[in-house]
C-alpha cells in the first residue's frame, strides 16, 4: 500500500468515524497505523479453513427480562450532565 | 495508633466489626496517607471524600446498633475511574468525560456497599482503558511507586499503585488485554481477571465488551478471594453474566501432590527480558517443592492472540466510544456547525491521541469489505486460542507464566511508537481472547524492579488459581510488599 | 409492537406518549456509559408470532447486530438491531388486488429499538438546533421486509390495510395509537434507480408519497436528467419528498454482533406453543364469517379488513341473531355514517348494542329503514340507545290502527286527486303510503299503513263502480 493511498485511507476512515483530525495527525497516523496494519496482517499467515468464529466465549443463550415495567430516572438524574436544554428537550446542533 | 496499612483487608474488616476502631478512623487514616503520597504518584483522579464520609458513619452507626455491617466493614476501597459510583464524576481519564457525573451505581459498587466497604476515591487509568502504561490518561501519568521514572504499568494504573504505597488496601480494576495484571505484576501488588462473565459489567464504561472484566486488586491472595467474592455473580442487569460460586475458603491450604502444571513456551519466549524470565523460572520452583509438577506445553495460536485481541478490541471500541458526542453529556465543542461537524470537532477535542487511533482502526477492521479480513478473522483466530486453552487445560489443573515479557519501563520509553506500546501485552491478552481466569501475583525482583507471574486457570477455576497463589504467597512470603519510601 | 408494557432492552414503561419529554428514561434506553441492554423475553415471542402470520421460517438462532451510524436521536449512535440471522425470512401474505389475489412476499421480519423523537423549529432545513426528546428511545420495533413485487401505490396501500388487519388480529399492534406503524418505501421506476423514501407515518400517506414520487422521477427523466440512488424524506406538512442522502453520503453501517447481547435459540417446542396460542387471522376469519354467517365474500372481505369492524360485527350478532341484517346494516348505513364525520368504528360512540337493537326493530318492521338511518346516526353523534331515543323524541311507530286510519283519512282528505289516480291505477297506493309517511315524519307503521290504504282505495273503486 502506498503512502498516498494509505493517506487517503486514514481521511476517509476518520470521516466514517466522525474524528476531525490535524493535518499533522494525519500524518503520524498514516505512518503509525499503516505500521500497526501491517503487523495485524500477520494474521494472514494463520489458517482458519473451517473455524468458526468466537463472538461469544461463553456457550450462554437465552438471557431475557420478563416484560413488568420499573421505574427508570428521575428526570433530573436524566439531564444531570446534559449541556444544553430547552424545558426538559434536550438541545441538539441542527441537522443541516 | 497501630499502623493501619500492615494489616490486611480481612484484619480491618474484623476490627471495625469487633468494635475495636471505627471506620471512620480508619478512613481518616488512609486519607492522611494519600495527601502526604499522592502529590508524587498521582494516582487519584478524584478523592470521593464526602461519599466515603458518609459510608463510614453509616458502618459505624451499624455497628453501634449491633447489625451487621458487612463483609468489608469499614473497608477502603480505590476504584478505577471507568467504574460508575453515582454523583462522583467518572472521568475515564477523559476530557471527554472530564466532568461526567453518573447518575447510577455499578453493581460492583452497590454489592461493595451492601458489605460495607468505603469507596475512597477514583483511580488514574490510560484514557477510556486504552493503554498498558496509564500514559494516555489526560490527567498525567501515575508513577511507579517502586521508581518514580517509571510506569506503573496499565491501564489500572492509579489502582495499583494506591495499593503498593498503601494509599487503600483494596482496589478495583478493569481487564480487557491485561489492564489488571500489569499493573499488578509492575506495582507488586495482587490483581485477578476474573472468568469472563463473573463479574457484572454493568457500570463499567466499556471499552471492547466480549473481551474486558471487573476485577479485584489487593496486597494479598486472601484479600483479593475476599473481594472477588463480593463482586462475582450474575447479575440481571448484565446480559453476559453468570451465576458464579465465588465464596470459597482459601485459608484451608492446597495440597499440591500430584497437581499437574503446565508453562505454554510461547509465553515465555526470546522476547521476554532476561532478568524476568530467571526470576520467574525460580519462581514457579515453589510449586514444585510443595508436590506439584510442571511441564512445557505448547500453544501455538498464542503467537497469533495480540494481532487479533487488538482488533477486536478496536472494532469493539469504535463503537462502544460512538455516544460520545456531547449531547447528553460530556465535553461538548460550542461553534458553528451541524450536527456531523460538531461531532467531529467535540471528539477531535475531546479524545487523546491513542483513543483516536484505536477508533479509526476499528472502523477500519469493522468497514464495507475490510470486516471478513480483519474483525471476521480476527474472531476466527480467537477459536483458535480459546480451543488452545481448553486443550491444554483438560490435560493440566493451571498454567503459569510471567505476567509481563519486561520490567516496568521508563515514562515516555514507549508512548511515541504504538506498536511497540501494543508488544507489552503479548502475555496478558491470550486470556482476555479464551476467557479464562487469570491471577497475577509478585513473584520477586530483577533490577529491584516488581515482576509478576500469572496463575491461569479453567473457566470458573478461580478457587484453584486463588489457592494457589495464596500457597506461594505463604511459601515465600511475597506479601504486601510496599517500596520503603511511603 | 404496541403490546409489549417494557421497552426493547430495558424495563422503562412502553406508554410514552404525551409525557413530558426525557421523563420516561433509564441509564440503558438513555445510553450512558456503562449501561447494558437485556431481551425483552415477550418481545421475541411477539416477533415469532408475527413471522409465523406472515407464513416465514424461523431461523433455529437468532442474534442481534449493532447498526453504526450517527444521529442525535440515537443514545448509543448505534442501533441493536439484526442482520443476518432475523426472526424470521421467506413469508408472503394474499391480499385482495384489483378483483384478483395477489402473493405479496415478505423477505424478513425483525427486531430492533427505536430511537429518540426530534423536533424542529419550522422545517428541517431552516431549523437552527434540533430538540430531542428520548422517551421513545428504545422501544421495539418489529421491522417487516417486502419483496420488491408491488407495483403501484393503490397496491401498496391495499398490502399495508392486509398487514395491519393481520397485526390488529395478532394483537401486536394497536394502530389508534400514534407512531404504532411507519412507513420506509422504495420506488424505482423503469431507467431510474431506487429511491428510498423515509417517515411515512399513515397508509393514506404512503399511497400519496409515492404517487408523488413517481411524478417527480418520470418528469425528471422526461427532462433527460438520471435517477440516481437516494434517500428522501416524506414532508407530510408541504406534501413532497426531500434529500436527505445522496448515493456518495451512503451510510456504512459497520454490522457486527452485538456482543452485549447472546444468541437467542428458537426451539421447536417454542416455536409451536406460539402456533397453538395463534389468534385467528383475517384469511380464517373471513372464511369463518362466510360459512357460519353466510355472508358472501364482499361482505366478509370489508368486514374483516379491520379487527375492530369484525369483533363489532360479532359483537353485534351475539346480541341479536340476523347476521344477514346486521351486515347489512353495518357494510351499507354504519360506515357511511362514520366516513362523512371522519370517524372510525372504535373511535365513535356507536356500540353493538346501538346496532342490535336497530336491527331488532327493523326485524319486527317498528321502523323504517329512513328511521333506521336516523338512529344509526344519532348513535354515533351522542351514544343515545334507539328506544330511548324513539321515546324521548315521541318517534315510537304507530301501529295503533286507530290513528293510523285517521292518518290516512287525512292525507286522503289532502289529496284527492292522487286519491283518484289511486283508484284508477294500483301503482299509486304506495304514494298515497309514501304521503302518511311524510306526514309522520316515517313514524307511521308501512305494513298497517299500506294495509289500510289499499282498503280505502278498494273501498273507493267500489263505490265508483255502483
Amino acid at each position: 500500500m502506498s503512502q498516498e493511498v494509505r493517506r487517503e485511507t486514514i481521511k476517509h476512515v476518520a470521516w466514517l468515524a466522525r474524528l476531525e483530525l490535524t493535518e499533522e495527525e494525519e500524518e503520524l497516523f498514516t505512518e503509525q497505523l499503516g505500521r500497526v496494519l501491517d503487523y495485524f496482517r500477520s494474521l494472514d499467515e494463520v489458517n482458519t479453513e473451517g473455524i468458526e468464529p468466537t463472538f461469544h466465549v461463553l456457550d450462554v443463550k437465552n438471557v431475557f427480562r420478563d416484560d413488568v415495567p420499573r421505574e427508570g430516572l428521575k428526570v433530573q438524574d436524566a439531564l444531570l450532565n446534559v449541556p444544553e436544554l430547552e424545558g426538559s428537550f434536550i438541545k441538539a446542533p441542527r441537522l443541516k | 495508633m497501630e499502623r493501619l496499612e500492615n494489616l490486611t483487608a480481612k484484619e480491618i474488616a474484623r476490627r471495625v466489626r469487633d468494635g475495636d476502631i471505627s471506620a471512620q478512623e480508619v478512613l481518616h487514616y488512609f486519607y492522611e496517607r494519600i495527601e502526604r503520597i499522592d502529590g508524587r504518584i498521582n494516582a487519584f483522579i478524584t478523592v470521593t471524600k464526602e461519599l466515603a464520609l458518609q459510608m463510614a458513619s453509616q458502618v459505624d452507626a451499624k455497628v453501634r446498633r449491633g447489625e451487621d455491617p458487612g463483609r468489608l466493614a469499614g473497608v477502603p476501597v480505590a476504584v478505577k475511574d471507568n467504574i460508575c459510583v453515582a454523583y462522583v464524576r467518572a472521568t475515564c481519564a477523559s476530557r471527554i468525560l472530564e466532568n461526567y457525573v453518573p447518575p447510577y451505581d455499578a453493581t460492583v459498587i452497590t454489592r461493595l456497599k451492601r458489605e460495607g466497604a468505603v469507596i475512597i476515591g477514583k483511580t488514574n487509568m490510560d484514557e477510556f482503558a486504552m493503554g498498558s502504561s496509564t500514559e494516555t490518561s489526560a490527567f498525567g501519568p501515575t508513577r511507579n511507586p517502586w521508581d518514580l521514572e517509571r510506569v506503573p504499568g496499565g491501564s489500572s494504573g492509579g489502582s495499583a499503585a494506591a495499593l503498593a504505597c498503601a494509599m487503600s488496601p483494596l482496589a478495583l480494576g478493569s481487564d480487557t488485554g491485561g489492564s489488571i495484571r500489569c499493573p499488578a505484576s509492575f506495582c507488586g501488588v495482587v490483581g485477578l481477571k476474573p472468568t469472563y462473565g463473573s463479574v457484572s459489567r454493568y457500570g463499567l464504561i466499556a471499552y471492547a465488551c466480549s473481551l474486558e472484566q471487573i476485577g479485584p486488586m489487593a496486597r494479598t491472595v486472601d484479600d483479593c478471594a475476599l473481594l472477588f467474592s463480593v463482586i462475582a455473580g450474575r447479575d440481571e442487569h448484565d446480559s453476559t453474566s453468570i451465576p458464579v460460586e465465588a465464596s470459597f475458603n482459601i485459608e484451608g491450604g492446597l495440597d499440591l501432590q500430584g497437581l499437574r502444571l503446565a508453562i505454554p513456551k510461547e509465553l515465555v519466549g526470546e522476547g521476554t527480558h532476561e532478568g524476568v524470565a530467571k526470576t520467574f523460572f525460580k519462581a514457579v520452583e515453589a510449586f514444585e517443592r510443595g508436590g506439584a509438577t510442571i511441564e512445557e506445553v505448547s500453544m501455538p495460536s498464542v503467537n497469533y492472540a495480540l494481532p487479533a485481541y487488538y482488533l477486536i478490541a478496536v472494532s469493539e471500541a469504535s463503537s462502544n466510544l460512538a455516544r460520545y458526542d456531547g449531547v447528553r453529556y460530556g465535553f461538548s465543542f460550542k461553534g458553528d456547525g451541524n450536527w456531523s461537524v460538531l461531532y467531529a470537532k467535540t471528539r477531535a477535542k475531546g479524545f487523546g491521541a491513542e483513543v483516536k487511533r484505536r477508533i479509526i482502526l476499528g472502523s477500519f477492521a469493522l468497514s464495507a469489505g475490510y470486516y471478513n479480513r480483519y474483525y471476521l478473522k480476527a474472531l476466527k483466530v480467537r477459536t483458535l486460542v480459546k480451543r488452545d486453552f481448553e486443550r491444554v487445560l483438560k490435560k493440566y489443573d493451571a498454567l503459569l507464566a510471567p505476567t509481563m515479557p519486561m520490567p516496568p519501563f521508563k515514562i515516555g520509553e514507549r508512548i511515541k511508537d504504538p506498536l511497540s506500546m501494543y508488544m507489552v501485552d503479548v502475555d496478558t491478552v491470550p486470556m482476555n481472547l479464551a476467557g479464562v481466569p487469570a491471577l497475577s501475583i509478585p513473584c520477586g525482583f530483577t533490577e529491584g524492579l516488581p515482576v509478576g507471574l500469572q496463575i491461569i486457570g479453567r473457566f470458573f477455576g478461580e478457587e484453584l488459581i486463588f489457592k494457589l497463589g495464596a500457597y506461594f504467597e505463604r511459601e515465600t512470603g511475597l506479601r504486601m510488599l510496599k517500596p520503603q519510601t511511603w | 409492537m404496541t403490546s409489549l408494557k417494557t421497552k426493547l432492552f430495558c424495563s422503562c414503561p412502553s406508554d410514552y406518549r404525551g409525557k413530558a419529554p426525557n421523563t420516561v428514561v433509564c441509564p440503558t434506553c438513555l445510553g450512558l456509559p456503562g449501561s447494558l441492554p437485556v431481551l425483552n423475553r415477550r418481545a421475541v415471542e411477539e416477533a415469532v408470532k408475527v413471522a409465523l402470520a406472515l407464513n416465514c421460517e424461523i431461523p433455529r438462532r437468532t442474534i442481534f447486530y449493532r447498526k453504526n451510524y450517527y444521529y442525535p436521536d440515537m443514545v448509543k449512535n448505534f442501533q441493536i438491531s439484526q442482520y443476518d440471522y432475523p426472526i424470521g425470512v421467506g413469508g408472503k401474505i394474499s391480499v385482495k388486488v384489483n378483483g384478483g389475489v395477489k402473493e405479496v412476499g415478505i423477505k424478513r421480519v425483525h427486531l430492533e429499538e427505536d430511537p429518540g423523537k426530534l423536533v424542529y423549529k419550522g422545517s428541517i432545513e431552516e431549523s437552527p438546533y434540533t430538540l430531542v426528546d428520548y422517551n421513545r428511545a428504545g422501544i421495539a420495533l418489529l421491522e417487516i421486509v417486502t419483496e420488491p413485487v408491488i407495483k403501484s401505490p393503490r397496491e401498496a396501500r391495499l398490502f399495508l390495510q392486509k398487514l395491519q388487519s393481520i397485526l390488529e388480529h395478532l394483537g401486536v399492534s394497536d394502530s389508534s395509537l400514534e407512531g404504532a406503524m411507519r412507513c420506509d418505501a422504495n420506488i424505482s421506476i423503469a431507467g431510474g434507480a431506487r429511491i428510498e423514501v423515509k417517515n411515512i407515518s399513515s397508509f393514506k400517506e404512503v399511497e400519496k408519497a409515492l404517487a408523488y414520487e413517481i411524478i417527480r422521477q418520470r418528469s425528471l427523466l422526461r427532462m433527460g436528467r438520471t435517477v440516481e440512488r437516494e434517500t428522501r424524506h416524506w414532508d407530510e406538512v408541504r406534501q413532497v419528498t426531500a434529500s436527505l442522502r445522496t448515493k456518495e453520503e451512503e451510510m456504512d453501517y459497520r454490522y457486527f454482533p452485538e456482543p452485549d447481547l447472546v444468541p437467542i435459540e428458537l426451539t421447536e417446542e417454542f416455536i409451536s406453543s406460539i402456533k397453538k396460542a395463534m389468534p385467528e387471522l383475517p384469511d380464517a376469519r373471513r372464511e369463518r364469517f362466510m360459512k357460519v354467517y353466510g355472508l358472501n365474500e364482499y361482505e366478509a372481505e370489508v368486514l374483516v379488513s379491520e379487527k375492530s369492524l369484525a369483533d363489532f360485527y360479532e359483537e353485534t350478532v351475539k346480541l341479536h341473531n340476523n347476521p344477514g341484517r346486521v351486515c347489512h346494516l353495518i357494510i351499507d348505513d354504519l360506515l357511511g355514517i362514520l366516513n362523512l364525520k371522519g370517524l372510525s368504528i372504535s373511535n365513535s360512540k356507536a356500540k353493538p348494542e346501538h346496532v342490535a337493537q336497530v336491527a331488532g326493530l327493523l326485524d319486527n318492521e317498528l321502523i323504517s329503514i329512513k328511521m333506521a338511518k336516523y338512529l344509526l346516526k344519532k348513535a354515533v353523534e351522542t351514544g343515545s340507545y334507539p328506544e330511548d331515543i324513539l321515546k324521548a323524541e315521541g318517534l315510537k311507530v304507530i301501529t295503533d290502527k286507530k290513528r293510523i286510519e285517521n292518518l290516512v283519512n287525512q292525507v286522503f282528505k289532502e289529496h284527492p286527486e292522487d286519491v283518484e289516480a289511486a283508484v284508477k291505477d294500483d301503482k299509486v297506493i304506495h304514494h298515497l303510503v309514501g304521503l302518511v309517511m311524510k306526514l309522520t315524519r316515517g313514524q307511521a307503521d308501512p305494513a298497517l299503513t299500506y294495509e289500510y290504504v289499499k282498503r280505502r282505495v278498494n273501498q273507493l273503486r267500489k263505490t265508483k263502480a255502483t
